[in-house]
This record gives C-alpha cells, structure tokens and sequence, in this order.
C-alpha cells in the first residue's frame, strides 16, 4: 500500500530541491551574463548613455562640489569643460583628484576609485563638451626610438623633471613629480593635458610618436639598472657628495681610528 | 731647528747589517754608489706622533695617488676633442645622437673598454675624498693650532694644494662634455662675464669665442691632466717636505714638550702602517666606485646649450659657490656707464674671495694679535682657545650655509617645502649663523674649561656616598693620576695687549686696533690651575681656596677638612 503510494507519487522526493537547484542556477548565471555584458559595455562602449549616467552621478557625489554640477567651475576648482577623457584618466587615475586639501598642487594618493569608475567619470566629462582622448594602446608599448625620446625629453621636460626623471622643485613649493613607476598612460596624459603647473605638449609640439619615444626613453631608464652601481637616487651631485662624505670619509676615519687604537 | 730632539720611546730596531744574502749583497751595492743609508738612517728613524687625525693627511695623499693611477688610465681613452661625432656604441639610448668627440670617447670608457667604468669611477670618488679630506685636515690643523710658528707657510702652500684641487675637480669634471659639466661651464661662464669692463673680453678668451665654442674642452684638459698636476706635484713636495723639516706636532702629554717629538719611528712602525693605510683608503675607494654610479654621463647626455636639467649642482667643493649665487637677493643688476653691473655675481664672487683670502692669512692674523714669536710644537685643545674655535665654527657656519644653499631645490622636493622659504632660511642662517655659531662655541669653550680645572682641582664624582665616624656624609670625590692631569693644565693662557705709548710716546691707530682684537680675543679667559692652586686644593690641612663649588657641594665638602676626598 505504502509502496504503490510512492510509486504513484509523480513526483521524485528531490524533484523539490532539484527545481531550486535549476531555478538558482539560471537566475544567478542569467544575472551574471548581464551584469558580465555591461561591465564589457564599459570597458569599449564609453559613449554608452548608462555609462555617463554613471559617470554623472560618481562626478555629482565626488567632483561637483568645487568643480560645478555642470563643469562650469567654482572658486575652489576649475571649469572642466573641454578637458577631455585624458586629462580625468590622469587626474583621477594617479590619486591627484579628488583633492585632499588644497595646497601648491595637487599629490599623489592612493587611487580611489576602480578603472570602471574612472572610466565612467571620464566618458560623462568627455560627453558634455569634446577634449583629447584617452590614448591609443598601441603607442603605450614603449617600443619607440629611445635615443630621439631621450633627446626630446633632454629638451622638453629635463630642466623640471631632472635628466633622469627624478623630479625637481618648481617656485612656491611646487615640484615636478618623479617619473619611475608611472604609467606610460598617464605620461602619455600628462604630455597631452598638462596637468598641475606642467605646459601642454599638444600634438603639433610633440606628434603621438614623439610621446611614444620619450614613454620608450623613461621606461628605458627605469627598467635598466645603472650599469654603474647603485643610483643614489638620480639626484646627482649632491647626493655623490653626501655619500662620499658620509659613507666614504666615515668609512675611512673608522679605519683611522682603528689603526691607531691598535698601536696603543 | 737644532733645538729640537727626537727622543723616540720605542727603541728602533736593529737594521740587519751584513750576511743579508742577496737582499743585504744589493743593499750593500746601492749604498756603496749612493750613499743612501745615511738618508734611509735619517728618515727610518724620523718620529711621528700617534693620533687618528693626523692621518687625514695622508688620507688625501693616498686618494691624490689613486687619482693619478686611474687619471692615467683614463688618458689613454679619453679624446680632449669638441669635434662633432655621432654616437655608435653599446649604450641603446644615445644610439645615433650627435655629440662632441670627448662626450663619445668618455661613453667609450663607460661602456666599451674593459674596465673603464670602474676606473672612471674610482677616478670621480676618489676626487671627492680627495677634496673633502683636505677640508677635514684643514680643519684639524686650525682647531688645533696647528698653523702657528714655524708651520704659517706651510699653512699656506696647503691652502694652495686646496685651491689647487677644487680647479682640478672643477677642470675634471667639465672635462666628458655631457649636460650637466655643461651647465657648470654657463654658470663659471657667466661668474666671468659679471666681471665689470674685462668680463665679456676674458670669457671669450677663454673660451676661445662665444660660449661654449669648439676649444673649451682641450683647453680643460691641458689645465687638467699637465698645467695643474704638475703645480699641484710641486706644493705637495713642498707640503711634505716642510712637515719633515718642522716635525710633526703633538698633543700635550706627560715628557712631551715644544722640544721634542714622542712618537714611533718611520722604520718599521710607519712604513708598515702607512703602507697599509694606502691599500685600506684604495680599498674604501675602489669599493664605492664597484657599488655606487658616480656622473652617470649616459643619463645628462651630450651638451646642447639649450637643456637645463633640474637638479644641476657641482660637485660639492664648488657646492658653496654655487649656494652663494644663489643666495644673493635679485635687483643688484643695473646699467650704468653703458655697462651692466652685475652686482648680483660681483657681490658673491667678492664674498667668496674675502672668505678664501681670510682663510690664507689666519695665521699672521692671530700671530699678529697674540704677538706670539715662539714656536709652538704642541697642539691646543681647541677649547683651550675659545675665540680661535669660535671663530673657526663661524666660518664653517657659513661656509655651511652657502654649501646648504646649493642643494635647496632638493630640500624644497624631499622635505615639501617651498624653495624660496628655503633660500629665504638659508639666507638668514648665512648671516646670522656665524654669530650664533660664534657665542655659542665660545661659551661652550669656556664652559668646558671651567669643568676642566674643576675636575683638575677637585677630582670628579665618583658617586661613593661615605658615612664618616662622626656620622656625616662625604661623597668620595676621585682624583685625576699625574698623567691625565697634565693633560688638562698644559695650555697658555694669554692676557690681553694693555695699550701703553711705543718709545716715541704715541698711541698710533694700529696699536689701538691691535689692543681692541687682542681684548676680543682673550677678555674671557678661563687661566690653567696653577701650582699653587693644586697645591692647595690638594695639600692637607688647607681648606679649598678655589672657587666654583656649588654651596650644596661645599658644605659636603668644607667639613672634611679638604683632605678626606683625595
């Protein structure tokens, strides 16, 4: 009697748990194909209306405040209109915006939003009025002529960034930052934008192929060890002379004393 | 300088005489055509007194050999040429870059010839240690007195050998045609043309046209490898030469007096120890030019004068003429006469010159002040003469800040300061520092002596607290041994010049000014404890005559009778 009930019975005794199963995995996985297909979206599409809408309101919430709602600038911060995508990828993108507190120009920080959010608030300012792109990959592989960026970046950029890139002091504290473990991205941006105190260097004064070799240049140097030793900082003499005075003289008047202590 | 014996302590050591076999058969040999012995007898048995800074002499002796060595070696690469050239060698980022034949030949060194970087290296680091123990061992002989009769002229040639090594730095370091020698020629180029009326002419003389020209660099070069060296060669022998003759001085001590020379010989101590010290500061050397680049030239590439990198210094021995242009105010340039006056390059140039100058003649100033004509063989402690190492700290303070001056964009960087509170700062520290510095030391001196003839007259505190039979309390105070008293009470202590009327019953300008620099320098004396201060402080039954105990102290003391704490 029992037996024939449960043979009758159409339904498994798991069949229950077997539909949440189902159920679970198309929801989660339909849910993770769309949310999968709009992260895509942004990373190609940055002119797609949701990503600026994004952008809009990360830009409402974090920049708004001295920038203006619609770009227009306040007394704390510029207008942003005609910046472009490049110069937000720079700003936001090494930590220098949103401002910590104001001060001769703005420093590096931590980075504080993902390059999903970055992106976004870059695609809603580039959207409310045209500036310069983000750069092209292909001129970010550092597979230039490193002898013409190194005779350009002598020329353009040395006499504040230092001949090897070790920064430099501007007036009223401000300074030309180091430029080892940049992004070439965001050296490429800085050339185009000119961000803080640093001049423009648009595309009739540097063509995107100069700015690829001086990226070759900077990551050259950096990525090669001096053949001679130990840097000491790229800081030049001074730094040669603290060391020989220092480490070097210490050194031997150590050995001075030493020697004449054992004659005793 | 018959007066002076030298008693060495140590017994020197027998010299083999014959039966040396091949070493004594070739001795013998020499000294029968040369008579060498007698000078080898001379000079092995010639006294040096033991201290660790009377090496720092030697120590730029030796990085003066080391340079030379090295030198050499560079000479044979290097091209003194400004011959255009493209660059073809090994280092990828210069590849193709058109660039004067020295800044390829000295790239040459650095990536091509086996070695050659090192050698540049030790070259370059050993220049710095060279300069910087000169300015060391300067130091040494002001503070303590080393300087005065018979050693002014010797004091001197070594101001030369100092100058003489920064222009070799300086000729050195123009010399691989790069960015940043580059750069330094501007700056001297235009230290030149702020010369008022003979300026513009004496840079093109110089530079054979208008900077930078096609000849600077040979021209360097002859400076730097012959005229120099050879000049400088020539002082050091005189230097050394004159040290044998005065005798090395000594600090004060028990049997060491202005007649004698206690020490350990050349033979066998010397030689052996000397010899060493040269192998140990090549050593030193060698290691940092194995370790740390020093002018890595590929990074300022070949000279253009149209870059300026950020960060350009000199070396640091032409740091403080650098910090000096940079120090002076702007708004000093002005036409006048239909010439430009730059008073902005003149002031610093003079202020520098003055400072050099003042340097050089110390030793007939403080002669003439004191109107000391003995000799003077044993050192002062540099407390022992407040106002000589007052103004010594003042001068260094100074030179310090000027120094300071030349790195002030890198203090603006690494400690995010602005670089005109920088040189604002530093500006102030050059002016008011040497005053500071001045009262400071000169208390500090005085200070020190005072603590000196106390512990001379009373012992120091041991800190033993002993309860006497009576049941008081003294504190145990423990007395120096003879040894280490002498130490602390061996020192002159010189009056001011009273102004008296000279023979013909005149009170001449120069008399007053002497008086007035003679009560500057030895107004606040604090005088050695005499023998009849120690005796008693020291003798039985006499209570302590001397002042400068804390009343606390003395009413510890006084009921002891003066003779329970020896």
């Amino acid at each position: 009697m029992a037996r024939r009930s449960r043979k009758a019975n159409r339904r498994h005794p798991l069949a229950t748990v077997l539909l949440i199963a189902i159920g679970l995995v198309v929801t989660g996985g339909g849910y993770a194909a769309f949310s999968s297909t709009t992260a895509a979206t942004a990373e190609t599409d940055t002119s797609s209306q949701q990503v600026i809408d994004e952008g809009e309101k990360l830009f409402a919430s974090n920049c708004a405040t001295c920038h203006g709602m619609s770009l227009q600038g306040t007394d704390d911060g510029p207008s942003l209109i005609g910046v472009g995508a490049a110069s937000v990828d720079f700003q936001v993108g090494t930590g220098r915006m949103p401002l910590a507190m104001q001060g001769p120009q703005a420093m590096q920080k931590p980075v504080q939003f993902t390059d999903e959010q970055t992106a976004a608030m870059a695609a809603y300012v580039a959207s409310i009025s045209p500036g310069p792109a983000v750069p092209d990959e292909s001129l970010l592989q550092a597979d230039g002529d490193a002898a013409n960026g190194g005779e350009l970046f002598r020329i353009n950029c040395a006499m504040c960034h230092n001949v090897a890139g070790a920064g430099g002091a501007l007036t009223e504290g401000k300074y030309a930052p180091e430029l080892t473990g940049v992004l070439a991205s965001h050296i490429y941006e800085a050339m185009l934008t000119g961000p803080q105190n640093m001049p423009v260097f648009n595309d009739d004064n540097l063509t995107p192929e100069d700015k690829r070799d001086i990226i070759t240049y900077l990551k050259y140097v950096e990525n090669n060890p001096s053949p001679g030793g130990f840097e000491l900082g790229n800081l030049g003499p001074v730094a040669e002379g603290l060391f020989a005075w220092i480490f070097g003289l210490g050194a031997i008047i150590g050995l001075m004393v030493w020697l004449t202590a054992k004659s005793n | 300088m018959t007066s002076i014996i030298e008693r060495p302590e140590a017994e020197a050591p027998a010299t083999p005489k014959k039966g040396g076999g091949i070493t004594g058969a070739a001795a013998n040999y020499l000294d029968e055509r040369t008579s060498i012995s007698a000078v080898v007898k001379e000079f092995g048995r010639k006294i040096f007194p033991d201290h660790w800074s009377f090496m720092l002499g030697e120590v730029a002796l030796y990085s003066f050999v080391v340079i030379i060595l090295s030198g050499t070696f560079l000479t044979f690469f290097f091209q003194a040429s400004m011959v255009e050239t493209h660059y073809e060698g090994a280092f990828v980022p210069l590849k193709g870059v058109e660039m004067s034949a020295a800044m390829d030949s000295a790239l040459h060194i650095s990536f091509d010839v086996r070695g050659g970087l090192l050698v540049r290296q030790i070259h370059h680091w050993a220049a710095l240690l060279f300069i910087a123990s000169i300015g060391l061992h300067m130091l040494r002989v002001f503070f303590t007195g080393a300087f005065r009769k018979p050693r002014e002229l010797n004091w001197m040639i070594g101001f030369v050998l100092f100058v003489l090594a920064m222009a070799e730095g300086f000729t050195g370091y123009s010399l691989p045609d790069d960015l940043l020698s580059g750069n330094g020629l501007r700056i001297i180029d235009g230290l030149i043309k702020g010369m008022p009326v003979i300026g513009t002419w004496t840079s093109f003389l110089l530079f054979g046209g208008e900077f930078p020209g096609t000849s600077i660099v040979g021209r360097l070069y002859t400076l730097h490898i012959l005229l120099l060296p050879a000049i400088l060669v020539a002082f050091l022998a005189l230097h050394l030469v004159f040290v044998v003759v005065h005798k090395h001085t000594q600090f004060a001590g028990p049997g060491r007096t202005e007649k004698n020379v206690i020490g350990y010989p050349i033979l066998p101590v010397y030689a052996a120890k000397a010899g060493g010290f040269f192998f140990l500061v090549f050593g030193v050397i060698a290691l940092m030019a194995s370790f740390f680049t020093i002018n890595p030239i590929w990074n300022y590439g070949p000279y253009d004068p149209s870059p300026v990198s950020a960060g350009t210094q000199p070396d640091w021995y032409i740091g403080f003429a650098d910090g000096a242009l940079r120090l002076i105010p702007p708004g000093l340039e002005f036409v006048w006469l239909n010439h430009t006056w730059s008073f902005n390059i003149i002031i610093p140039v003079i202020a520098l010159v003055l400072l050099l100058l003042f340097v050089f003649i110390y030793p007939f100033v403080e002669g003439w002040v004191t109107g000391d004509k003995r000799e003077h063989h044993i050192l002062d402690r540099p407390r022992n003469a407040p106002t000589r190492t007052a103004i010594g700290a003042a001068g260094v303070t100074f030179y310090a800040a000027l120094w300071a001056a030349a790195s002030s964009d890198l203090m603006a960087t690494h400690f995010q300061l602005s670089i005109e509170g920088v040189i604002h700062v530093v500006q102030a520290w050059a002016v008011l520092g040497p005053f500071i510095a001045y009262f400071i030391t000169k208390r500090v001196c005085i200070g020190l002596m005072k603590k000196d003839r106390e512990i001379v007259l009373h012992g120091y505190e041991s800190g033993r607290i002993v309860r006497l039979p009576g049941g008081e309390y003294i504190e145990v105070h423990e007395q120096l041994d003879d040894y280490e008293r002498w130490k602390l009470v061996d020192y002159e202590s010189f009056e001011p010049i009273m102004l008296r009327p000279n023979s013909r019953g005149k009170i001449t300008p120069t008399m007053r000014l002497r008086s007035a620099m003679s009560n500057w320098f030895f107004e606040d004396r604090i005088a050695p404890a005499s023998r009849t201060e120690l005796e008693a402080a020291h003798g039985h039954g006499h209570a302590d005559a001397v002042t400068s105990g804390t009343p606390a102290r003395g009413q510890l003391e006084d009921p002891t009778g003066g003779n329970t704490h020896h």
